[in-house]
């Protein structure tokens, strides 16, 4: 954020905004709030305030962790009031439940808001034109809308928005605002500047990390190397001679949501929250010097001995199950199709754990006096946190008031609030505000993680090549146990499909069959960008690809016939044949694999050209075409193409988490290595034309990377990368 | 804890501050120039990047106690007034920034080197920014914005 969040400028926008235009005004504790209303049966949320200055504020109920929604919701409003954004504030939301849902994730933000946000823009507007209507006692049809004013189109006369809130505040709400069409739209439709780039550029930008306050203490906190367990002893005296240190406190890690139960398979008791030690200090660096010399014993209540390695035979071994069955996958008898398929394939791929590593590690700064609570901290969805923060804390939802700064990434990491919960914890036993930083090693030591997977496939083909039976089984973690204690033994994970179900994939496959079984990671585990679809494309796309080779037919044009009903699949891989100019012949050593997915509600493709080197191979250029349906701002589109384009290719081939005896065998971004300047290729991006409605876009680009580079790296060299990561340097 | 005298931004600072006190936290905490950012602790991702003497360090791991009074050491917030430095402009104008977090000590890293070579190649560009790593994988536009940067600096120049 600029320094319009702090706390102190919201009191002041909120108690000065006394004329906003409203839907229903209602007191409470901050002074006068836009109240909900229902209107044309889309629920209105008060995400608008003009005041009699005329000054627009505009509030973001999705956090932004680069994705852009910092820019692209408030443009939904500011599209339909006709305002340019560059006109307005913009704030973000609080948590508070007039907001609705606020978590940044799935790649929905603007899926879920575009006709609502849309909406409420659009409300406001026709009520500001009414009261323009009426005092110059015109029809509606005389009056215009521009950059802030209402025209009226007889006299040219002009009212700004700020000289008519009071009026239009009094008027009813219209029940059915007409919404612009894609013609009408001046703002959504082009390349636009992102409006928090300049203060990203000159430092101003206020990231949690960031957040000073009076008083303000600052903590490092000793986890668990086990993740989980119990502290047996510990010794603070060398750690509170530390000049500065005011406290050496016993405090806990909470994972995720409660409830907590011994009946889903896996002892709740032992993983619902772990044990730590925090060091409370008037510097930070006093308090990792301190940190650094607390002796601590652990118990490892079981967990000592567990390993990735372990857990990866264990999938393996789950794998010869047929597993339970997903039925949004479902087509024909697929046992049966094999065993009438005149070729059988068969391949084992396997992802690793990953950790998110957004550039900026979990922080929290949090003032818990009595029975209020104040929060200041990079978090995906404020409202969850409200909930989070009541329930743990026993404090009613109203006393809680999270302030959203930017986050310095995120990637899921910072869509649950662990670390805001120690902040709460530390803050309420020192009764001080307190500012908790995650050290790197803390970050990449303590999950949670993306599930590592086995993906065990299956297609059978007949004697021309054509794909008969193909079978998907995934084995390994469940996010939703993880997260919310779900009983996954007896049934498929409804979210660990995603990417390959019909809706997402839809090969013309004969008979067709996805299943899951569960394998317990004896850790926590999250969702990481694209999360299951990163793991599930990088088998199901690899693989079509290897039926292709089996099958003698060119990865292209086997997508192109099993896609025939799929025509905007087809449009995509037309024009990405066409940009990347797959039919050309290259000389010997370069190869062109591909790759396509639909994940999020959009799909993409990607084309890798790669070239043999004496040692191993290079990337050349990646082509990649994304239709995420109607593009709000394609050069944003563009952007976060390429940064999947980056993070996936990190996955791929450089970062990956393994864990040995209980403990995370990486620390920090020596051993947990990312792609750096010099090691990314060049690419060439194109955003389809659509007015179809719009899709996700921070998430989508990332489950076709690793595949295309996979099938690029089998053509160019015949060696098929089944196992990420794999070393390029090194094929 | 000892006095220190650091030149921040043009301006003297005093701080009293354990000997060992990383530079980064000295201008985070300290002084308050939060746009050096916290990243690895270990000079391993650039984030903590400043300029020391014109020259791009990881403050993460410097010792405060190694810096002399007469040093020059230059935050994002001290590259110039008003972000109207050749990077910042040439940043803004190619949209780099995503979530931001790494772009203060990537635009250092930058505008030291165009300081030092003022028509980089891309290899140059390799070399000089290999320390400075972006999650949101902003490589690309980086690299243009560098490109262009270096022209806006000669074109400046020449007239």
């Amino acid at each position: 954020m600029k320094p319009s969040n702090s706390r102190r400028d919201f009191l002041r926008i909120s108690t000065t905004s006394a004329f906003v235009l409203a839907l229903g005004f209602s007191s409470d504790s901050r002074g006068k709030q836009l109240q909900k209303v229902n209107a044309a049966g889309v629920q209105i949320n008060p995400y608008i305030n003009i005041n009699e200055s005329g000054k627009v504020t505009l509030f973001n109920p999705r956090p932004d962790m680069g994705q852009g929604t910092y820019q692209i919701l408030p443009m939904l409003l500011a599209e339909e009031l006709d305002i340019p954004l560059d006109q307005v504030e913009i704030q973000m939301t609080d948590g508070s439940d007039r907001f609705g849902s606020q978590l940044s994730g799935g790649s929905s933000s603007v899926r879920t808001r575009w006709i609502p946000l849309r909406t409420a823009g659009a409300t406001v507007r026709e009520m500001l034109v009414q009261a323009a209507a009426n005092r110059w006692k015109v029809s509606l049809s005389d009056c215009a809308t521009k950059d802030g004013f209402v025209i009226n189109k007889q006299t040219q006369a002009k009212l700004s928005y700020g000289e008519l809130v009071e009026e239009a505040s009094h008027l009813p709400v219209p029940t059915k605002p007409k919404l612009k069409s894609f013609a009408e739209f001046t703002q959504l439709g082009k390349p636009s500047m992102r409006p928090d780039v300049p203060a990203k550029v000159d430092g101003t930008a206020i990231f949690g990390m960031d957040v000073q306050l009076p008083g303000m203490l600052y903590a490092s906190i000793v986890h668990s190397p086990y993740i989980y367990g119990k502290v047996q002893s510990y010794d603070a005296t060398k750690a509170m001679a530390v000049k500065g240190v005011r406290f050496v406190l016993k405090t806990e890690r909470v994972f995720f949501h409660g409830p907590y139960s011994d009946s889903n398979g896996f002892d709740q008791k032992l993983r619902g929250k772990a044990e730590a030690i925090a060091v409370v200090s008037e510097s930070y660096w006093s308090a990792l010097k301190a940190k650094k010399l607390l002796q601590i014993s652990w118990n490892a209540l079981g967990f000592g001995e567990t390993a990735t390695e372990q857990y990866f035979n264990q999938a393996k071994a789950a794998a010869l199950n047929e597993g339970n069955e997903y039925k949004d996958a479902k087509v024909g008898d697929f046992a049966k199709a094999l065993q009438l398929s005149d070729y059988k394939v068969q391949g084992t791929y396997q992802t690793p754990f990953m950790s998110h590593a957004p550039m900026e590690p979990c922080n929290a700064t949090v003032f818990v006096q009595g029975d209020q609570v104040e929060v200041w901290a990079p978090i995906q969805g404020p409202d969850g946190l409200v909930n989070d923060l009541s329930t743990y804390l026993g404090v009613k939802r109203e006393n809680i008031k999270v302030n959203v700064t930017f986050m310095g990434g995120a990637f899921g990491r910072k869509a649950v609030s662990d670390f805001v919960m120690q902040a709460a914890n530390l803050s309420k036993q020192v009764n001080a505000p307190v500012k908790l930083i995650w050290t790197r090693e803390d970050d990449i030591q303590q999950g949670p993680y993306r599930p590592g997977m086995i993906s065990a496939m299956q297609g059978g083909l007949d004697k021309d090549g054509n794909v008969l039976a193909f079978e998907h089984r995934l084995n390994g973690a469940s996010i939703m146990a993880s997260v919310f204690k779900a009983d996954m033994r007896k049934n498929p994970d409804p979210w660990a499909g995603e990417g390959i179900n019909l809706e997402d994939s839809p090969y013309a496959f004969p008979a067709r069959r996805n299943s899951f079984n569960w394998v317990d990671p004896q850790m926590p585990v999250l969702w990481w960008r694209s999360v299951y679809a990163s793991t599930n494309v990088f088998a199901q796309e690899s693989f079509i690809d290897e039926l292709a080779a089996e099958g003698e037919k060119d990865p292209l044009d086997l997508r192109l016939h099993l896609l025939r009903d799929a025509p905007k699949f087809v449009a995509v891989l037309n024009k990405l044949a066409e940009i990347s100019d797959y039919r050309a012949k290259r000389k010997q050593g370069v190869s062109i694999g591909i790759s396509i997915a639909r994940s999020f509600a959009s799909i993409v493709a990607h084309a890798i050209v790669v070239e043999k080197q004496n040692a191993g191979v290079k990337i050349k250029h990646v082509y990649s075409v994304i239709d995420c349906g109607f593009p709000i701002n394609p050069d944003n589109i563009k952007a976060q193409v390429e940064s999947n384009i980056v993070y996936g290719l990190s996955a791929a081939v450089c970062n990956q988490i393994t864990r040995s005896h209980g403990k995370t065998d990486q620390s920090n971004f020596h051993e947990y290595t990312v792609l750096r300047q010099g090691e990314i290729p060049a690419s060439t991006i194109f955003v389809m034309p659509s007015q179809d409605e719009p899709g996700g876009v921070g998430e989508p680009g990332l489950p076709p990377i690793a595949p295309a580079l996979c099938n690029a790296v089998f053509l160019a060299t015949g060696k098929r990368e089944r196992t990420l990561p794999f070393d390029l340097s090194s094929i | 804890m000892s006095i220190y005298q650091l030149t921040v931004n043009k301006k003297k600072h005093r701080v009293d501050v354990d000997s060992d006190t990383p530079l980064l936290w000295v201008i985070r905490d300290v002084i308050g120039y939060t746009g050096t950012k916290f990243g690895c602790g270990m000079g391993l991702c650039g984030a903590c990047t400043v300029l020391l003497n014109g020259s791009p360090i990881r403050s993460c791991s410097t010792p405060v106690s190694t810096l002399k009074a007469t040093d020059k050491i230059t935050t994002i917030e001290g590259l110039s007034e008003k972000a109207t430095h050749p990077v910042q402009e040439a940043w803004v104008e190619a949209q780099v920034p995503q979530c931001g977090y790494c772009q203060s000590g990537q635009i250092l890293a930058a505008s030291a080197l165009l300081a030092s070579n003022p028509n980089p190649t891309d290899e140059d560009i390799d070399n000089a920014m290999a320390g400075n790593i972006c999650r949101c994988g902003t490589y690309t536009r980086m690299r243009q914005a560098i490109h262009s940067a270096a022209k806006k600096i000669q074109t400046a120049k020449k007239s």
